[in-house]
């Protein structure tokens, strides 16, 4: 019973972190529809920054993250506005395959700057102690409470910019019909950088989480956690951001029950299959809106 | 009539292409003008041609986003080594187990495009290429944990661990899980990728100017519209998709059976997306610009080789150059005039088609 | 209206020409209805049409004609009802095996094979004429090009009605909007049907164009003998080659009938000028 407890909690921590990751996904896509496979390798950018800051230059944590947020928030912003913007008209596959350069060119500039070595993520929650509940039987780790608690407040942050906030009414405009929300008077270029700043700084947020939880650090750390949080983003409905928090906190806890109770080594397979098998039976995700073609 | 003759003279040029490029590179390589590290790329290019082409079919004619072709690569390439392996004994011809090895990768992969395509097709878009991705991942992972071995008794396999193959005294393991298959005997010449190549053209093209490829290009450019002139639109697009998932099978063979070692995470999603690089650079529906640009991206970071740790760098900027410039329209105008002819690689209509694997084309 | 023809009524309350009526209705619909979620978009359509007869369908905006086309060939499942073609119910079948019974539509906004040539959209639609398989075609059997040759000599028999035989080797994307509307014709034709769909066929032609398309309809009709039911709304058009005519409102039947008892229809008017026009 404890044991379930305990998977079913790292399970949300791990889908948190998706579910941030997620929401980067999500926004872009639903903003630009791009799939924007560079949004990994922010992730990583982000925590390397982050450790940069705490092992080199000595910084506290929060200085750390707040650094690596502001660099990965400039960082979207020029990624988008060098590599993507002159394709705004483009065929989606010309995009996609510009997002895998600029995929290439992080992870590759990345490995310049810090080498192939694993870098050892030091824990920015050092003074918090594990929280014991039923007389010590579960544990909770300090990092496993930050990270849910911050994906809480992340959505929570999200969900009212996106409904209340004008710029937020702006993507959703956007993001429903790009010539009408111009003539409205929006300005469509500007909400996409906007978009691509929030979903960058996410993804510094989750990948400071990350590197937490996992503490090597590759140039290629990003990639897989990046790949399953897409899926995650196209499990509950891509575009939707409800759904993208919805998706990666169920495929953290898929990931985690398979895990311990299926096969560590067909976890990946499983969880995969879990996309496909949800996605035959709703075509666009959990909460993903049905589109049907006019004839 | 005359567009008959125009796509046969196409096919031809086609063809003389990689006849020519093959006498040409066959003659440098029996003269010794060759360096090493390109001859060692003679038979991956082959290989990554075959795969142009064969991804070419599903993302350019089919108008479908595959992200998970390296799948079936695996499956090709694994099928294959084990074939030539465990035959080692009774067909001592290493051309005859090469040829066998290819045909069971073939029909492998074949299998496994059955069973990824009869789910995955009914998705649209996006999430058709999200699910690819996915089959893709998950044939990995399970190659990864599959040992094979053979023995007097037959071909043993286990998905725990190489002891539970339970294979007697006599046995040899083929595959050990996640250290891949070691010990291959290489079969694998450049000729032999040649004639496939060759093959494997020749079933594209002829299936393209056919009814059936004028089936695949009709739900492409218009699946509603092929369905109401009497288009099986199922049938055609897993015919499609089958097709390309045996040809990628091949390549596969060809490719495992050149190495003395294979790790099934060498075909993860990069592999996959190197292979769609080629295609949309090479120009989508395009055969001949993806044998042209399977190739030259292929020999690039290899020429880059003396710039060392930022040739992988400098490839990214370019494809990221080439996207652009190919793509935005203001861009596009300029260099076309600038580089004219230079752009024959990219020309065949770059802008105007697009996989389906994106915003609806407004149709 | 050159030749009038005598239109005699049929159980459903509809009207056939005359020379139809001995030969059993190319399309009978019953009670045919469907919803999308709550909302009903046809309701108790009932249409009988003749083996060689010019039928018209017609109503304002958003009355429900696509969607009636849509049920035709079975992009949409009817919610209730049945169609008859031929005599034989439809129900259940695909889109492509309609097609093959033989409906052949063309669509209100274009949907060409736009990346193709002209003659390879008609060759589509000649797909089934065509009797070799996949394998041999791959391997370049003999007759393969033997089918080859007798599908493109007919593809040109098709596009010579419309004096297209020049633009065979024209990408179809590429083409004027007429033209595009005229290749759509064809590539139905070409699916050798009893019955042909035309959705809005005169939408974006000048007068002299309409005229001429609907020369084109009429000699169509004559030389393949088959059926035509058109959506459109240029009333010369209807009202110039349509033998029974029938108008929806709202998803349902509002009047029926030849064109002079159409025009004179007090219901017709109204739904199309509101009551104060009908006064």
């Amino acid at each position: 019973m404890m044991g379930i407890l305990s998977n079913l909690i790292s399970g949300i921590s791990l889908g948190s972190i998706y579910a941030i990751i997620a929401l980067g996904y999500t926004m872009v896509y639903g903003i630009a529809k791009m799939l924007n496979f560079a949004h990994g390798d922010v992730i990583m950018v982000g925590a390397y920054i982050c450790y940069c800051a705490i092992s080199y230059l000595g910084l506290p944590p929060l200085v750390g993250i707040v650094m690596a947020i502001c660099v990965c928030t400039v960082l979207g912003i020029v990624i988008e506005g060098l590599a993507y913007k002159p394709l705004r008209s483009a065929p989606s596959l010309a995009v996609l395959i510009t997002a895998i350069g600029v995929s290439y060119f992080l992870q590759n500039s990345a490995l310049l700057i810090w080498k192939s070595d694993p870098k050892v993520f030091p824990s920015i929650v050092k003074s918090m102690q594990p929280v014991q509940l039923f007389g010590g039987q579960l544990a909770i780790s300090g990092i496993t409470i930050v990270t849910v608690l911050c994906c809480v407040v992340v959505m929570t942050c999200l969900t009212l910019f996106i409904s209340k906030s004008k710029t937020g009414k702006a993507m959703r405009a956007v993001s429903e019909d790009k010539v009408a929300a111009q003539l409205m008077g929006i300005n469509v270029n500007g909400t996409i950088s906007v978009t691509f700043a929030i979903g960058s700084g996410l993804a510094a947020v989750a990948g400071v989480l990350l590197c937490s939880a996992y503490p090597t650090l590759i140039p290629t750390t990003g990639a897989m956690p990046g790949i399953k949080a897409f899926t995650a983003a196209v499990f509950g409905g891509i575009g939707s951001i409800p759904g993208a928090m919805l998706g990666g906190i169920l495929l953290g806890i898929i990931e985690l029950f398979a895990k311990s109770y299926i096969s560590t080594q067909f976890s990946d397979a499983i969880v995969f299959a879990v996309l496909i098998i949800v996605l035959l039976i709703k075509p666009t995700g959990l909460l993903g809106k049905k589109v049907s073609e006019k004839v | 009539m005359k567009s008959v003759k125009k796509t046969r003279r196409k096919d031809f040029i086609t063809y003389g292409i990689v006849v020519i490029a093959f006498i040409v590179m066959q003659a440098l390589v029996m003269t010794g003008h060759i360096s090493n590290s390109l001859k060692n790329q003679l038979i991956p290019i082959c290989v990554y041609i075959c795969m142009a082409v064969s991804l070419n079919l599903v993302v350019g004619v089919l108008g479908d986003l595959s992200l998970g072709h390296a799948g079936f690569m695996s499956v090709g390439a694994f099928t294959g080594i084990i074939v030539a392996m465990s035959l080692q004994n009774a067909i001592p011809s290493g051309a005859l187990r090469l040829v066998l090895a290819i045909a069971a990768g073939a029909l492998t992969a074949a299998v496994a495009g059955i069973l990824v395509g009869v789910p995955v097709l009914r998705l649209r878009g996006d999430y058709l290429a999200i699910v690819t991705l996915a089959f893709g991942e998950i044939i990995k992972n399970i190659i990864t944990n599959l040992y094979v071995g053979v023995d007097g008794n037959g071909i043993h396999f286990s998905f725990k661990d190489a002891m539970s193959m339970g294979m007697g005294l006599d046995g040899k393991a083929i595959i050990n899980g996640p250290i891949g298959a070691v010990g291959v005997t290489k079969l694998s010449t450049f000729t032999a990728g040649f004639i496939l190549i060759m093959v494997i053209l020749f079933i594209t093209l002829n299936l393209i100017n056919s009814r059936t490829g004028r089936a695949i290009k009709a739900i492409r450019d218009n699946r509603i519209a092929a369905e109401s002139v009497g288009i099986n639109v199922t049938k055609y697009k897993l015919m499609a998709f089958v097709i390309s998932a045996a040809m990628a099978g091949m390549a596969g063979a060809l490719y495992g059976l050149n190495y003395s070692g294979l790790a099934a995470k060498k075909f993860d999603f990069n592999t996959s997306i190197l292979v769609l690089v080629f295609v949309v650079l090479g120009g989508i529906g395009n055969i001949r610009g993806s044998i042209i640009a399977a190739t030259v991206l292929t020999v690039l970071p290899e020429a880059l080789r003396q710039f060392s740790d930022y040739r992988m760098l400098i490839y990214a900027i370019v494809l990221i150059l080439v996207m652009i410039v190919t793509n935005n329209p203001l861009l596009r105008s300029v260099a076309d005039r600038f580089i004219g002819s230079l752009t024959g690689l990219f020309r065949k209509k770059p802008a105007s088609q697009t996989a389906e694997g994106g915003a609806d084309n407004g149709k | 209206m050159a030749n009038k023809v005598k239109l005699v009524p049929v159980p459903s309350q509809s009207v056939i020409p005359e020379r139809d009526i001995d030969k059993s209705p190319i399309l009978e619909t019953h009670h045919l209805g469907i919803d999308f979620g709550g909302l009903v978009a046809v309701d108790d359509f009932n249409l009988t049409i003749g083996r060689t007869e010019i039928a018209g369908l017609i109503g304002p905006n958003g009355a429900g004609k696509t969607t009636i086309f849509n049920l035709l060939t079975n992009v949409y499942q009817p919610t209730r009802g049945t169609i008859l073609l031929d005599g034989k119910a439809t129900k259940g079948l695909k889109t492509s095996q309609v097609c093959k019974m033989g409906i052949a539509r063309t669509f209100q906004n274009i949907r060409l094979f736009s990346e193709m040539t002209v003659m390879e959209n008609i060759l589509v639609g000649l797909h089934d004429e065509m009797d070799y398989n996949t394998l041999s075609s791959i391997l370049r059997m003999p007759w393969f090009f033997r089918s080859e040759k007798i599908a493109r000599e007919r593809a040109i028999e098709l596009l010579s009605i419309f004096n297209m035989e020049d633009m065979a080797d024209d990408v179809a994307g590429s083409l004027p909007y007429g033209a595009q509307r005229r290749l759509e014709i064809l590539r139905a034709l070409a699916t050798n049907p009893s019955l042909l769909l035309l959705d809005e066929p005169a939408a974006g032609m000048n007068p002299s164009e309409t005229e001429e398309l609907m020369e084109n309809i009429r000699r169509i009709r004559d030389m393949f003998q088959i059926a035509v039911l058109l959506i459109e709304h240029d009333m010369n058009l209807v009202m110039g080659i349509c033998e029974g005519i029938c108008v929806v409102n709202y998803g349902k039947v509002i009047a029926k009938g030849d064109p002079d008892q159409i025009k004179n229809d007090p219901v017709v008017i109204e739904a199309y000028l509101g009551k104060k026009g009908a006064k």
